[in-house]
């Protein structure tokens, strides 16, 4: 008996719509046998490991803008869904205004994978290992979702409801991530601990943000966001609201980190256990809070 | 199922080839147009063996539909040299010995030889992290690293003529 790690793909039909109301009717139609392909990356591995058995892939890559990124120093930072992660990063506004994006667009997989890989697509995956969604939730990142309705807005907070699960709904096709300005003297990190230094699926990902701001009573605002330790990637409130109303001290921090472990729950699986994930949490959260609170405008 | 008939450039010719929709790129060179330079490896995206150049970037083949290619233009490690001539990718490789059992060599040529159209001058690190979606058994890989290092100063002193 032959043992084929990764076959090749299952049939299928292939599909491109000349328009994204045709596309989202198609889905529709289709619903439960079909789904939006952007750059495929997580699309066949599934469908190779026969987790994944759709009829129709539909193309959303080049329809109506999504193949754009624009930055307007009043509106923001919008990203077509079918942006490459290198051109997120190679973009000079993103390493200007959301250098903490293109720090975690590096982190994932090779040149070449990311050649195809979106932004929207790592996104829609809802892995809780998504590298770039920790990043897009603290800019405050908003979807633009096109469905048999028409176009709607879509916060990324409260998108993600599981492994896998969103709130998008049949016929939904995300075409587009926009972020607001980024807060005046804002910084952050991103910290991801792999099997290896590069590549890999994170075990762990951490990544903070942190800005002046007169509304809090220490006068800056800190945020956390953790990847591949909950069943969706989770920003951490509690940490946020200590970190705004305790002075900024490397005990604070610490007590941060707790609050990061204690809003976590990490599973075993092959990559790592739930206790050493969990302590990583600390360990990385801490250190991101560090770094983050150094880059700081007018703080180094 | 579907066929699609497609066009495209590969190796600076054009191609009319008709695919099936579940078609990847890396079948279609390999089955359809012969074009065994690109090699198979994990066919997940993950080991590189596949990589060619799309529009001038590199991708993993395995991981993209031939259908999606309409249009483009591609480059496989057959088409590298020019008139005869190697690469300066392609020669320095065999003169640092980056090739042992060479499986993974047409992908990292075709890494390289983007990185060195995108960045003429790269350092160190940045050859690392450009071959990163490379694996390679053999080598351990420093002297692929010497060979993209010496390729960049070859191409340079072509340029300069």
């Amino acid at each position: 008996m032959t043992i084929d790690a990764h076959p090749e793909l299952p049939e299928f039909d292939y599909i491109r719509p000349a328009t994204l109301v045709e596309a989202s009717q198609f889905l529709k139609e289709h619903a439960g046998e079909s789904r939006p392909l952007l750059g495929g990356t997580d699309i066949f591995v599934r469908m190779r490991d026969g987790i994944w058995h759709d009829k129709y892939l539909v193309d959303v890559k080049k329809l109506d803008g999504t193949d754009e990124i624009h930055f307007d120093p009043t509106a923001g930072l919008t990203i077509g869904a079918g942006v490459n992660m290198n051109r997120v990063m190679a973009d000079k506004a993103v390493q200007q205004h959301y250098p903490v994006l293109a720090e975690a667009c590096r982190s994932v997989a090779s040149y070449q994978l990311r050649t195809r890989a979106t932004i929207v697509g790592n996104i829609c995956n809802a892995s809780p290992a998504g590298d770039t969604i920790g990043a897009s939730l603290l800019y405050n990142g908003v979807l633009s979702v096109h469905g048999v309705q028409g176009l709607r807005i879509v916060p990324l907070a409260g998108f993600f409801l599981g492994p896998g699960e969103t709130v998008l709904q049949a016929g939904d096709i995300v075409t587009a991530i926009h972020f607001p300005p980024p807060p005046s003297g804002c910084a952050g990190t991103y910290l991801k601990l792999g099997r290896n230094n590069w590549s890999d699926l994170s075990i762990v990902g951490v990544t903070a943000l942190g800005y002046p701001d007169p509304t809090t009573s220490t006068g800056f605002r800190l945020r956390v966001a953790l990847a591949s330790v909950a069943p969706r990637p989770i920003e951490v409130e509690t940490l946020r609201d200590y970190l705004s109303a305790h002075q900024i001290t490397r005990d604070a921090f610490r007590q941060a980190a707790i609050l990061a472990q204690q809003a976590s729950s990490p599973i075993d699986d092959m990559r790592g256990s739930a206790r050493y994930r969990r302590l990583m949490v600390g360990q990385l959260t801490e250190k991101a809070l560090v770094l983050t609170w150094k880059r700081i405008d007018g703080r180094s | 199922m579907a066929q699609h008939r497609i066009s495209f450039s590969l190796n600076g010719e054009t191609e009319l080839v008709e695919v099936a929709s579940q078609i990847t790129l890396l079948q279609m060179l390999r089955d359809k147009l012969a074009r065994t330079g690109t090699k198979n490896g994990c066919m997940a995206g993950e080991c590189g063996a596949c990589t060619v150049l799309l529009n001038g970037e590199p991708v993993n083949s395995c991981m993209i539909l031939a259908v999606e290619c309409d249009g483009t233009e591609i480059v496989t490690v057959e088409g590298l040299a020019q008139d005869g001539v190697l690469d300066p990718i392609q020669q320095a490789i065999i003169d640092h010995g980056g090739v042992q059992c060479g499986f993974c060599t047409p992908g990292i040529l075709i890494s390289a030889r983007g990185l060195l159209d995108r960045n003429p001058d790269p350092s160190e690190d940045e050859i690392r992290e450009a071959l990163v979606g490379n694996l390679c058994r053999c080598t351990g890989y420093l002297r692929i690293i010497d060979a993209v290092k010496d390729a960049a100063t070859r191409q340079q002193a072509l340029k300069a003529g």
